[in-house]
């Protein structure tokens, strides 16, 4: 498939990252023909992706997350990547409501699989995760 | 607001309430500023009802929404009320598909919130 533009960009486990690669994403998916509707969702996807690698991945402590935005004819995609702990059990934790931490919901992975066409997810522990999720560009075809 | 901005919020006590008026982006960056505002602010004003409102808010994700349902099982704990008002209509969906509204009610106003007290 042939790629139209790709970013591609690695940040630090600080949470004020999370807006950078949001907004970053936004501008991304602004070049197709999505609506601000469609671009809301993604950046909230994007923020919990990020969040999940921040919170969970790296536990807070510092790390590498690895951002990868393409675009092709007929879809937007996005790969978030780190390499904190992993996640044991990747369908448990895709369960809604599932979460490690009292003060949260379980509703990270529940958002992106709302919000986004595909979503998968690659984990090992002591390796980390990789999350990839896109949005099928019906319009740039027709 | 450019995300990675830290959130604006002013707090005020109205009719036995404490309004919380928050600006700005809701993710995680902002939670611990979030929760320590409210949570002091209770303690120092004692009262058991809270209305948040969301005007200044155009971007939530379940960072956000998991600081609020914190709120609401804090206040709820004491037999007081957590009210959201003024929600855009982005925020509105991410509370919905979270199922907040479920248990929070939702007022167009500050106003409406507190008559419903």
């Amino acid at each position: 498939m042939m790629i139209k533009n790709q970013i591609k960009m690695t940040f630090s486990s600080n949470s004020e990252n999370v807006g950078i690669a949001r907004v970053t994403a936004a501008a991304f998916a602004a070049q197709t023909e999505l609506t601000l509707s469609d671009i809301d969702e993604i950046k909230v996807a994007l923020s919990e992706a990020v969040s999940n690698a921040i919170i969970h991945g790296y536990k807070d402590m510092p790390g590498d997350i690895e951002c990868e935005m393409t675009l092709t004819e007929d879809m937007l995609e996005f790969v978030i990547t780190d390499m904190g702990r992993g996640i044991a059990d990747v369908d448990l934790a895709r369960q809604p409501a599932y979460s490690s931490d009292p003060e949260r919901m379980g509703l990270g992975f529940v958002f992106m699989e709302s919000f986004m066409d595909v979503l998968t997810v690659h984990s090992a522990v002591g390796k980390g995760t990789t999350v990839r999720m896109s949005k099928k560009l019906f319009n740039e075809q027709h | 607001m450019i995300g990675g901005c830290t959130l604006n919020i002013s707090t005020v006590l109205k009719q036995g309430a404490l309004i919380v008026r928050i600006d700005g982006e809701m993710d995680l960056n902002g939670t611990d500023q979030f929760r320590n505002t409210i949570d002091s602010a209770l303690e120092n004003s004692q009262v058991k009802y809270l209305i948040i409102s969301l005007k200044g808010v155009s971007f939530i994700d379940s960072s956000g929404v998991g600081v609020i349902l914190g709120r609401y099982k804090k206040i709820s704990a004491v037999g007081g009320k957590l009210l959201i008002a003024n929600v855009k209509p982005q925020v509105a969906r991410i509370l919905d598909v979270s199922g907040l509204l479920r248990i929070i009610k939702v007022f167009s106003s500050e106003s409406e919130a507190l008559d419903s007290l």
